[in-house]
């Protein structure tokens, strides 16, 4: 799961000038040519740290993102949402291992990335600062922040560095069965008992706005996109996301007989756009700097984890543990 | 054959590993690094995949559906070891129990493969290879961090030492135990116990961990027939939190 991570912290743009001309044209070409870069190819300074800070950032997402679903693995209501439950976040976990291997191909050590995260130098996905209060907020998640997730991912997978680009693809894959297994989840509450159908309700109504500033601030607001927009790091610009992902979804609870809490949603005919109350990006900006009803847990939770299990990477890092191969 | 025999065996089983399941479930979000997060969330969606195999032949034998039988029973309507429903404590102790658990478990599911009960032989035969594969992860670490720096082995042999009360207690012999081996089920509690202790000997002895002296440790029997300790009614609760929202709906 991930979303606008990689435009909250703009990277500035003047040591674009510093490197060789005659190998910034060739890296360039190459991907205007529509070539993958590989680790060990040359590439700008500039292209490496965007890089590693939206993959870093995308990885950082898949592991807080398995938080508020995760704490709902225990309570999942029958076997088959609990085995699905379990599945699913493991999945997650799984993509953050995948994501971090591809950020430290570009040099930077998955223990400093996670220290990263954890001293808040580093971001995650900003929706992931609010509670699943309920086992219906745990199903909108499942069905439209992974929703959310893939439109970003299958438009980041096109992007021009090799093992981003082969990691998003497997991880669409996977997210594909995710969002089905969230709209099911829903569509049983949606067409489930009174009690069901408003806990559904209510869990929708609690995430759309933070859904609504998932793909990050109007393109309005961000500024230096177009190099990043050149070199194929950033594939698709946060309104273009933001309106795909609305003409998708936005139909599909309506059919549930769902409503979606802003009075001003509807599609322009005209324009072919849709429009909405704006998302209160303040508010946006206020909790992705550390002020929102989850971000002092989320890293609690994650810097635990480090610190109870620091013991575990000691012992492995220690040169008298043998490394023993099971064999089956 | 005695079905009262039968149902007793499979609850114990079906019992063990949804607990021991739901426990390994915690540990998603939260292991020591990433690959052990995922390898225990594997762990535990085998664990309860395979409980729900064996409530699925209860019902079948005439029990409720597995769903009702998880979700609503009591505490004291549990037939699982104390072992499983200990809380997880530190990796040291999770990974003790899963060792000495898993060990336990893959020599069950060898024997019951075999069994004369079709049903049961049947399941065992077509799950154990996962089993298997829960044994190698626990081996592999054990003798990995056994033998790795002197808090780890201090952790471990700590570990080892309080969870051994209660690993012993998983062989409490069922009401039916000589009936079971009679009609050829399986072995019985006592044969799998024998086998367990070497196997687990052949493990500890690779490493810097000492396995105490079993005839001084006095086994935390009671599981099999109901008797638990407090951990246990809280995870059912949890576990039930949304089912019993309304039992009665489609979640
Ligand atoms: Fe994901
Ligand atoms: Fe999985
Ligand atoms: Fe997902």
């Amino acid at each position: 799961m991930y979303g606008g991570g990689n435009v909250f912290e703009a990277t500035k743009f003047d040591d674009v000038q510093v490197e060789d001309p005659a190998k910034l044209e060739e890296f360039e070409a190459r991907i205007a040519r529509g070539e993958k870069i590989e680790p060990t190819d040359w590439m700008p300074e500039l292209y490496r740290k965007q890089l590693i800070r939206m993959i870093e950032q995308h990885a950082h997402s898949e592991i807080i993102g398995a938080l508020p679903e995760g704490t709902w693995i225990t309570r999942a209501p029958g076997f088959r949402r609990k085995m699905a439950q379990m599945a699913k976040v493991q999945d997650e976990v799984g993509h953050a291992q995948l994501l971090y291997s591809a950020a430290e191909t570009l040099g930077k050590s998955r223990e400093q990335m996670l220290t990263d995260l954890i001293s808040g130098k580093s971001k995650y996905s900003n929706v992931f600062n609010y509670p699943a209060f309920t086992w219906a907020d745990s199903n909108i998640i499942s069905w439209l922040i992974d929703a959310g997730a893939i439109v970003n991912q299958m438009a980041n997978a096109k992007g021009s560095y090799g093992p981003y680009s082969r990691a998003l693809e497997r991880i669409c894959a996977e997210e594909a069965f995710h969002l089905k297994y969230g709209h099911d989840a829903v569509v049983h509450m949606a067409t489930g008992s009174p009690k069901q159908r408003e806990m559904i309700q209510a869990a929708l109504n609690r995430w759309w706005p933070p859904i609504m500033t998932f793909f990050g601030p109007s393109d309005k607001m961000s500024t230096h996109t177009e190099t990043l927009m050149r070199w194929k790091v950033k594939m698709a610009s946060n309104d273009e996301c933001r309106q795909q992902f609305l003409d998708m979804y936005v139909p599909k609870i309506w059919e549930l007989g769902l409503t979606v809490p802003d009075p001003k949603l509807k599609k322009n005919m005209e324009t072919g756009q849709w429009e909405f109350t704006e998302p209160d990006w303040d508010e946006f900006k206020r909790v992705i700097n550390g002020d929102g009803p989850c971000n002092a847990e989320r890293l609690a939770v994650r810097r635990t984890a480090e610190e109870r299990g620091a013991w575990v990477r000691r012992a492995l890092l220690n040169p008298k543990a043998k490394y023993v191969r099971p064999l089956a | 054959m005695n079905e009262l025999a039968i149902k007793d065996l499979l609850y114990k089983l079906a019992d063990d590993q949804l607990i021991l399941g739901h426990r390994n479930s915690e540990w998603t979000g939260f292991g020591p690094i990433l690959e052990e997060d995922i390898a225990f969330s594997s762990m535990a969606q085998d664990k309860i995949g395979h409980s729900l195999a064996f409530y699925t032949l209860l019902q079948e034998l005439g029990e409720a559906d597995p769903d009702t039988v998880a979700f609503t029973r009591n505490a004291n309507q549990f037939h699982n070891s104390q072992l499983v429903e200990l809380p997880n404590g530190e990796y040291d102790f999770s990974l003790i129990r899963h060792f000495l658990y898993d060990n336990a478990e893959i020599i069950r599911f060898e024997m019951l493969s075999q069994s004369s009960y079709e049903p049961i032989a049947k399941v065992a035969t077509k799950l154990k290879g996962e089993v298997k594969y829960h044994v190698l992860h626990a081996n592999t670490w054990i003798k990995n961090l056994g033998s790795s720096t002197e808090e780890a082995i201090l952790r471990l042999q700590s570990s080892l030492n309080e969870a051994l009360p209660y690993a012993l207690a998983m062989f409490e012999n069922s009401k039916y135990e000589q009936e079971l081996i009679d009609a050829g089920v399986y072995a019985g509690e006592e044969a799998v116990k024998t086998e367990w202790l070497k196997r687990i000997q052949a493990v500890i002895d690779k490493t810097d961990l000492k396995l105490p002296d079993l005839a001084t440790i006095e086994p935390k029997f009671g599981g099999r027939y109901g008797e638990h300790t407090e951990h246990l009614q809280p995870l059912l609760d949890e576990m039930a939190e949304v089912f019993k929202i309304d039992p009665t709906a489609e979640w």
